[in-house]
């Protein structure tokens, strides 16, 4: 730092920084991409390994002796649901009774803020039915869950047998230290949603619920089964929490170690085995922003992973030999394969390479302003921009952010008036009107300049730039801490659109740039990019229905479970992106 | 003004023990009455009086439904009733040593869940004076370490529990002598004592090295002085909450390493007698396991002119044989202790074993091998019981194998549990880590009749309590308690101590909720780091709860006329204690492997990126003239001379 106060050479160096501004920019682009793709590999990827002594792989059951017993059960159950069309709640009771399990039930209703036709559902009501598991000689006050949702249709019938099998299994052995709740939950997410409120007596997303009866304490972690077949072949490991949260990786790694000693393959987020797992898939990824939505826990301060598998067994066993908080290992961590994962402190750099592009142009913008070109050194001119130059940034930035608001309230404000008016079922027209207003916001330069007296200055919108360039890193990087992928996806297309933009570049060819580069275009390619990836490559309407339907998942996975992406890119990350839409059309 | 009306809940307790006390001696003395009438009467007596108590379970009958205990004996045969009766009337007129008495029993009740329940009480009664400077040092059964204790801390009564498990209260209905999960420990002192806490930090110590428990973790953080809720059960009439230390240790892991010295005062040790059972791997396989000692001075006689000292030790059991038994319904006394019996305790004066046989009188549930013609009938919490009795001081009731062994083979599993009056329940609320609530849900199932119930709270510092948020609600409405008693915490120093006295309607559930916020601990005070968070004790809740007998208006039992005309007798309600589950609270918790990390980062950047920025902020900068050189310098002074101006 010495060599910044020697103003000589602190003036080379920014001589330096700014004459090579673009070359730098350009390498740092490229060195953080090609670090991202190098994650894969070996120097940057970590061998899993247990952080908690208490679940090392000893001392396990190798044998889940009911599995016959619990495929019978999975398809009374079907049965049942088949008769009562829906969840067969009296049954489940009677049933988890039988295997001495002290038995409740919820209920909860919620109505969607416009129907979800993804799911074809509007008014949800249901009843979640769960049993305890006393663990003797402990007195209530941890708790395992276990769940399975029911589904509708023939899915997952299994996974409810399985369930339980496990119950009448585990009420059989003695050693058990903390209570183990049973949970057959309706409506997949939002009676998981409905359920952990009630049992946390909170009420953050409005759902309607009756008060839980049966507690066992707090919760230390939880495993929710999907289960579709008979036979399982492989086992599907879903590690996704609402808004980037992850489980402790020691629960994945646990399920790994089991995987490998009873030799069942294990994929990650892999090759779906059946096709339910597809769609839940899609729903992830498709929205990278999202994340799954399984693991609420994670906000709960639980944690959960989702697997299917016999192997929990061991997993509740060893979960069951916790002496304390899952609190060590990692929070925050890649997994590209399961017995590697990319730590914090490994994919964090491939960020920040990304990052400083826009440091750097922030500190050329800042150079550039703090010595006037000398053609425009003129002691008047710079007194009358003063005053002019605030209201030039400010009106931009606050007419971005009303669009942004305008963006993230309008659509379910007036779902209702565009039914009126357009031949829309609602959720069409809630996500065409997020559309549409998306849209409508690329005519802001116009209003901006209408509502500004004179011309647009040099210097004003180099201050605009530096400031919007700023705005965005430190969006980006807030993003990228909690949820990474997200914050990376978005730092991709956003830091080279925001390094380059000027109102001097070829207007036609840049706005077209632009616009490809926006978070709405990202979004669509990315529907296409991971059909891609699963092989099931989509024509351009499927697509096309694909990310309107990704849109109205997202609005609504906002209002029910309050996932922070709609929000994030409505009210955040595209005004930030008008702001460089209104520096490309300075006039 | 509200600490006014705690006074007659005060007295009104004090009243009860005091009768109770002595309803218990006139019902010993009279128990040896043949009267069948009479002895079924008496029990109600004792109820109403023993009620208000407590925890007494021998001669007191208490909460709602199975019990036992009562030593009248009503059979069928008059034969055998002269047999079961002697050893009662030792207890009042036996001639060799009148100066102490041991007696031990045992009930077994099975439950409707399918677990058995097994409850061992050994009474050891002295008739000395610890107090008024006798210096007692000749002990024969009663042992000696507790004789000390008593004397050299001015102990007037003395109540222990250890508990492993939490007592199922919605399954298997009201344990005869409730405690919470953990450690519990409260004492009353005899008013001669100046220092209480400081006797009670040492008395604490020394129970700690004689149960081998974490005792000497109570200190004043963990100790309330309740003001109603713990009221003394044996004789006495101080009831100056100043005496009384009361506290709880809901961590407390109970194993064999507390049984030990537990079994080692009994007077037989467990060398004979009922003790034999206690197999502590046995013991220990179990889904509830309690153990406990109470001392307390009772009468010795019908007047009261002279007190002896009480020594009660308890030891409840809950078997699980579902999972012990592959499923099977069928236990014996070996298969839960691996035990049989062949012999009283020799110093016994007594030796029983009770099983309680009310859901099968006519042996429809279940079948019990060797079979018994000893029946005893008594009301134990609110409830008419029945039970076969062996008595373990005849030679016949060994049988020709010179052991019993007890078998119970089911034959259904129908039948439903009379769901307890009284249930609660406490649990946080909300997530996240800096703040939260603490919910406690009083159910009060009896159709048509309210009672009171006293709630005591006791919570750690580090939970601040907002207590201006403090609700009781019942059906939807306010539900203003009639007291209060709040103390609040101080920091490192005293738990927060709340008690209140609430009525609950009835059939209805009362919610009592108060917000908390989570306190940042000093670095020094967090657990070590493999910890499963803070716990918070149970809360106690003491009430009067009406009685089953009372409460069952269409009785097609067969019963004297003049007896069931008037819904309410006396017996109407009964003293019940119940306890909720106590809280595993998570406090912010800095992660201790950090600070290395943070420190290093930190450091570097207060050094380099701080500093630097510092540095170029307030250092003002000059261009320095570069110094002429010197042949400039000379033609300088050559100029100056010659009166031209230098060169620049």
């Amino acid at each position: 730092m010495g060599l910044l106060s020697d103003p000589n050479r602190r003036r080379a160096l920014i001589n330096l920084l700014t004459r090579l501004n673009a070359p730098i920019c350009a390498v740092c682009y490229i060195a953080g991409v090609a670090w991202f793709m190098g994650l894969a590999f070996e120097p940057f990827t970590l061998r899993t390994y247990m952080s908690e002594n208490a679940m090392g792989s000893t001392m396990v059951e190798e044998r889940f002796p009911a599995g016959e017993r619990a495929l019978a059960t999975g398809r009374e159950f079907a049965a049942h649901k088949k008769r009562a069309g829906g969840m067969p709640v009296d049954w489940l009771v009677k049933t988890m009774q039988s295997r001495g399990l002290e038995v409740f039930t919820q209920k909860f209703s919620r109505t969607l803020p416009f129907p979800d036709e993804n799911k074809e559902r509007y008014m949800v009501k249901g009843t979640n039915v769960y049993g305890i598991l006393r663990a003797p000689r402990a007195p209530r006050t941890e708790a395992l869950v276990l769940t399975a949702p029911c589904s509708p249709g023939d899915d997952n019938n299994q996974a409810v047998g399985l369930l339980l099998g496990l119950a009448q299994y585990f009420r059989n052995q003695i050693y058990w230290a903390k209570d183990i709740i049973f949970l057959v939950n309706e409506h997949d997410l939002i009676g998981m949603q409905a359920w952990l409120e009630g049992y946390h007596h909170t009420n953050t997303t409005g759902i309607d619920w009756s008060p839980l009866q049966g507690r066992g304490g707090s919760i230390q972690a939880a495993l929710s089964l999907e289960l579709s077949s008979d036979i399982i072949t492989s086992l599907d490991l879903v590690l996704e929490g609402l808004n980037g949260q992850l489980p402790n990786l020691d629960l994945a790694n646990l399920f790994y170690a089991f995987c490998q000693k009873i030799g069942v393959t294990c994929t990650i987020q892999g090759k779906p085995c059946c096709p339910d797992h597809d769609a839940d898939g899609n729903e992830a990824s498709q929205r990278p922003t999202m994340g799954g939505p399984r693991a609420f826990f994670t906000c709960h301060h639980c944690w959960q992973v989702r697997t299917n598998d016999f192997s929990f067994i061991n997993q509740i066993l060893k979960l069951n030999n916790l002496l304390e908080r899952l609190h060590q290992s990692y929070f925050f961590y890649l997994m590209p394969s399961l017995s590697h994962f990319v730590s914090i402190g490994y994919y964090m750099p491939a960020f920040g390479l990304l990052a400083v592009i826009l440091l750097l142009r922030a500190l050329d913008l800042w150079v550039q302003l703090a010595t006037p070109p000398v053609r425009t050194e003129d002691g008047i001119a710079d007194l009358e921009q003063s005053s002019p130059e605030v209201l030039s940034v400010l009106t931009p930035l606050v007419i971005s952010h009303l669009t942004g608001a305008a963006l993230y309230f309008f659509p379910i404000q007036f779902q209702a008036t565009a039914v009126e008016h357009f031949p829309v079922s609602e959720s069409e027209a809630v996500v065409l009107t997020a559309i549409a207003i998306y849209t409508a916001g690329l005519a802001l330069p116009h209003n901006t300049h209408r509502l500004l007296s004179g011309e647009g200055v040099e210097q004003d919108w180099r201050v605009l730039k530096l400031i919007a360039v700023l705005y965005m890193a430190v969006l980006l990087g807030c993003t990228a801490l909690i949820n990474f992928s997200l914050g990376f996806i978005l730092a991709l297309t956003l830091v080279p659109m925001a390094a380059f933009i000027t109102p001097h570049r070829p207007k036609v060819l840049s706005a077209f740039i632009m616009v490809i580069l926006s978070p709405a275009c990202t979004l669509l390619f990315l529907v296409f990019f991971f059909q891609d990836l699963q092989e099931i490559p989509v024509s351009f309407e499927d697509g096309w229905m694909l990310f309107l339907s990704v849109i109205s998942q997202g609005i609504l996975d906002h209002s029910l479970y309050g996932s922070l992406v709609y929000p994030l890119i409505a009210l955040m990350v595209y005004p930030c992106w008008l702001l460089f839409w209104n520096i490309l059309f300075w006039k | 003004m509200a600490a006014r009306r705690n006074i007659p809940v005060g007295l009104l307790f004090i009243l009860c023990s005091l009768t109770f006390l002595i309803a218990t001696n006139t019902h010993e003395t009279t128990s040896t009455s043949e009267h069948p009438d009479k002895a079924v009467n008496l029990p109600e007596k004792s109820t109403e009086t023993g009620g208000q108590t407590t925890e007494q379970p021998a001669v007191e009958e208490r909460q709602w439904e199975p019990t036992e205990f009562q030593e009248e004996t009503v059979n069928d045969a008059a034969a055998e009733k002269q047999d079961a009766t002697p050893p009662e009337t030792t207890t009042t007129s036996a001639g060799a040593h009148p100066k102490d008495d041991f007696q031990e029993e045992l009930v077994i009740r099975p439950l409707q869940s399918g677990d058995v329940y097994a409850s061992f009480q050994f009474r050891t009664l002295w008739e000395t004076d610890f107090m008024k400077g006798n210096k007692v040092s000749h002990y024969r059964l009663f042992p000696k370490s507790l004789g000390q204790v008593i004397s050299k801390f001015s102990v007037r009564e003395l109540h222990i529990s250890f508990t492993q498990g939490y007592w199922r209260t919605m399954q298997w209905g009201q344990p005869f002598m409730p405690s919470p999960p953990g450690a519990e420990l409260w004492v009353w002192f005899q008013d001669s004592v100046t220092d209480v806490d400081g006797t009670w930090k040492e008395l604490t110590n020394v129970l700690s090295g004689i149960f081998c428990a974490s005792l000497n973790f109570i200190d004043s953080t963990n100790t309330v002085q309740p003001s109603a809720s713990f009221k003394p059960l044996g004789i006495g009439n101080v009831t100056d909450h100043r005496f009384l230390r009361y506290a709880t240790l809901p961590r407390e892991i109970v194993c064999t390493e507390n049984l030990t010295p537990w079994k080692k005062l009994l007077p037989c040790g467990s060398k004979a007698g009922l003790a034999v059972l206690m197999k502590s791997e046995k013991l220990f396989h179990s889904s509830f396991h309690s153990q406990a000692v109470h001392i307390r001075p009772v009468c010795q006689d019908s007047e009261c002119t002279t007190t002896s000292w009480e020594l009660r030790q308890t030891l409840n059991v809950v078997f699980d044989l579902h999972t012990s038994g592959q499923g099977k319904r069928e236990w014996s006394l070996f298969k839960m202790f691996s035990r049989t019996l062949t012999e009283a305790c020799p110093l016994a004066s007594s030796s029983k074993i009770y099983i309680d046989i009310t859901d099968n009188p006519q042996g429809e549930q279940f079948e019990l091998t060797p079979a018994t013609h000893l029946l005893s009938q008594a009301v134990v919490l609110g409830d008419r019981r029945t039970f076969s009795v062996y008595d373990l001081t005849e030679a016949n009731t060994f049988g020709s194998m010179r052991s019993l062994n007890l078998l119970i083979r089911w034959k259904s599993s129908e039948g439903d549990m009379l769901r307890p009056l009284l249930h609660a329940e406490r649990y946080v609320a909300g997530y996240g880590l800096q703040t939260g609530e603490i919910h406690t849900l009083m159910y009060n199932y009896h159709p048509f009749r309210s009672f009171p119930i006293l709630l005591l709270d006791s919570v750690p510092w580090y939970l601040r309590l907002y207590i201006h948020t403090l609700t009781v609600t019942s059906k939807g409405k306010d539900n203003k308690p009639s007291y209060i008693h709040y103390q609040p915490s101080k920091d490192r120093v005293r738990p927060h101590l709340l008690e209140m006295l609430v009525q609950l309607p009835p059939n209805s559930v009362t919610e009592v909720t108060v917000q908390f916020e989570r306190a940042l601990l000093k670095w020094t005070e967090y657990t070590p780091d493999p910890n499963h968070g803070f716990y918070v004790g149970s809360s106690v809740i003491s009430a009067l709860v009406p009685s089953m007998v009372a409460m069952d208006t269409n009785n097609t039992k067969e019963r004297p006329l003049f007896s069931s005309f008037f819904p309410c007798k006396e017996e109407s309600s009964y003293f019940v204690r119940i306890y909720t589950e106590p809280l595993l609270v998570n406090l912010p918790t800095p992660d201790f492997s950090m600070p290395y990390n943070v420190i290093c980062l930190t450091c570097t950047v207060v050094a380099v990126g701080y500093g630097s920025l510092y540095n170029l902020l307030t250092r003002s900068f000059q261009i320095e003239e570069p110094n002429p050189r010197l042949a400039k310098r000379i033609a300088n002074v050559i100029r100056r001379l010659r009166g031209v101006p230098p060169l620049a």
